[in-house]
């Protein structure tokens, strides 16, 4: 039994496993409530208080909406493709816990540091794109069909700003280790360095995860509800709780890469992650803030930044990166 | 210990899901079973320690190509597979040809009993992403260039191709929504 519990092997798959329920839990409590806050910031913008009925300041509404969805009738359309149906929504979810398991939250909190925890983070992020084409399609319905497509074109259009945008960071770090990236910043912010890719960045990072102003795949004013228009229930829930789960990831990426992950001053090192969550919490309003701020764009303007500007913007800072790396090198 | 039942896992995976997309009469399934398919792989990849290249499957394959063709079945609206007669069975003759073919290339080369090579040089542990660059920027530099050089041709090809098919007539009279990729308004 002994020998069991001493393997390294064993240790590590079970103290990953530990992290594993840890962080899926925490996603969950903490979607739950972005849900509510996102409800109760959107109110105070346009002049209303948001949800208060609930509880005390309205902070069971999540409790009760959960229990809401759960109980809702679940309605499948007779035409649909079922088996598709059922596996899209769980599809919207997987790849963006997939990708946290790389998110270091503190010096000693990472689920695991691979060597390629960015292209993992790639990788996962251009598989998000089946859950809504799936979704959309499977439905065999006009409107989640074109809401299908369009995110389709939409996510494979931007996910090229999204990985070349890393790629100056990548430069300057000389690590695909998103844990050696973070030490690599403990000085310096690669915001500061990385000004531009930042900026496409974040843009890029708004169009992956369909939020305003670039939530055409759902569209309501013109696509009814797009990809999500015939679910109901839990699985629409689910759709719900990955774009949120998808944001707190890419939130999570952004501060890894350009604004120095656990790195602050004054907290010893075993408190570092305060620093972690602090920023994600900024960068999640930030996320909630646009959304109630900017309108949507047009198809075809959309289509224009992404590859008329972002990927432009996003190779010349790449040449520049190499340049002055290699000035500064050679010097 | 863990890596061998890994791969069986992995490799099991990978075996049912590609006999599923020969098998399977729904192009969208079979496209799908194709993407676990790419999935399956990245992990045997995973466990033989070569994670650049795990990665990359499941970015260019799974995540890239795959994501298109699915997007063009979709489009496209394929039914199943109703073609007969003369064309289908040319089809599965040279199918089954070249499935033989493979088979005995594949048992002709297990006939030999394989040498293992050398072992890895000791040395401090360098992740295969590096490993990787320095050969590419180093021994394999012509054959990567010469393979850019041809990625540029096609992307050049396919923009000739694109802008041949438009109406005649400067862009911008287009109304918005007709721009290259958006989707036209067709019902499912």
């Amino acid at each position: 039994m002994a020998a069991i519990l001493d393997n390294p092997d064993i240790q590590f798959a079970f103290w990953a496993l530990v992290k594993c329920v840890v962080i899926l839990t925490a996603m969950l409590g903490v979607v739950s409530y972005l849900i509510f806050v996102e409800r109760k910031i959107a109110g105070h913008m346009q002049a209303r208080t948001g949800p208060n009925r609930v509880g005390p300041l309205g902070l069971l509404q999540p409790v009760a909406d959960i229990l809401k969805l759960f109980f809702k009738e679940e309605f499948i359309p007779d035409a649909a493709n079922k088996i598709i149906f059922h596996v899209a929504p769980v599809l919207a979810v997987i790849p963006a816990l997939v990708s946290f398991s790389v998110v270091p939250v503190g010096p000693n909190f990472t689920v695991t540091d691979v060597n390629v925890g960015l292209l993992l983070f790639l990788a996962m992020s251009s598989l998000g794109v089946y859950a809504i084409t799936l979704g959309g399609w499977s439905s065999n319905n006009k409107y989640a069909l074109l809401g299908g497509l369009r995110s389709s074109a939409q996510m494979i259009s931007y996910e090229l700003a999204l990985g070349l945008s890393t790629v100056g960071v990548l430069l300057i770090a000389g690590s695909l280790s998103l844990v050696d990236i973070v030490r690599a910043q403990e000085h310096v912010w690669f915001a500061a360095y990385q000004p531009v890719a930042f900026v496409v960045f974040m843009i890029a990072a708004f169009a992956e995860t369909n939020r305003a102003p670039f939530d055409l795949p759902e569209a309501e004013a013109e696509l009814v509800a797009g990809f999500h228009t015939e679910y109901s229930s839990m699985k629409w829930g689910m759709f719900f709780l990955g774009e949120f789960m998808n944001v707190i990831t890419i939130s999570s990426i952004a501060i890894t890469l350009f604004l120095g992950g656990w790195n602050g001053p004054w907290l010893p090192d075993s408190l570092k992650f305060l620093w972690f969550f602090l920023k994600l919490g900024v960068l999640l309003f930030f996320f909630i803030w646009v959304r109630w701020t900017y309108p949507r764009l047009r198809y075809d303007q959309l289509m224009n930044l992404g590859w008329k500007v972002l990927l432009p913007v996003a190779l010349v800072n790449i040449l520049a990166t190499g340049t002055v790396i290699h000035w500064l090198e050679n010097r | 210990m863990i890596a061998p039942a890994l791969f069986a896992v992995f490799a099991a995976i990978a075996v049912v899901s590609a006999l599923s997309v020969i098998l399977h009469r729904n192009p969208v399934t079979s496209a799908l079973f194709l993407v676990v398919t790419f999935c399956s792989l990245a992990g045997i990849y995973l466990v033989l320690h070569a994670e650049f290249i795990g990665m990359v499957q499941v970015i260019v394959y799974a995540g890239a190509i795959m994501v298109l063709f699915l997007f063009v079945i979709m489009y496209l609206n394929l039914g199943r597979d109703i073609e007969t007669g003369v064309q289908i069975a040319l089809r599965r003759g040279v199918g089954w040809l070249m499935g033989i073919a493979l088979l005995a290339a594949g048992v002709a080369l297990f006939r030999h009993p394989w040498v293992a090579g050398p072992a890895a040089p000791p040395g401090p542990p360098m992740g295969n992403t590096q490993a990787i660059g320095l050969l590419l920027y180093s021994r394999y530099l012509f054959p990567f260039e010469v393979t850019s050089m041809l990625l540029l041709v096609a992307m050049v090809g396919v923009v000739v191709i694109a802008k041949g098919r438009r109406a005649p007539g400067p862009a911008a009279d287009l109304p918005p929504g007709t721009a290259p990729g958006a989707p036209s308004q067709e019902d499912a």
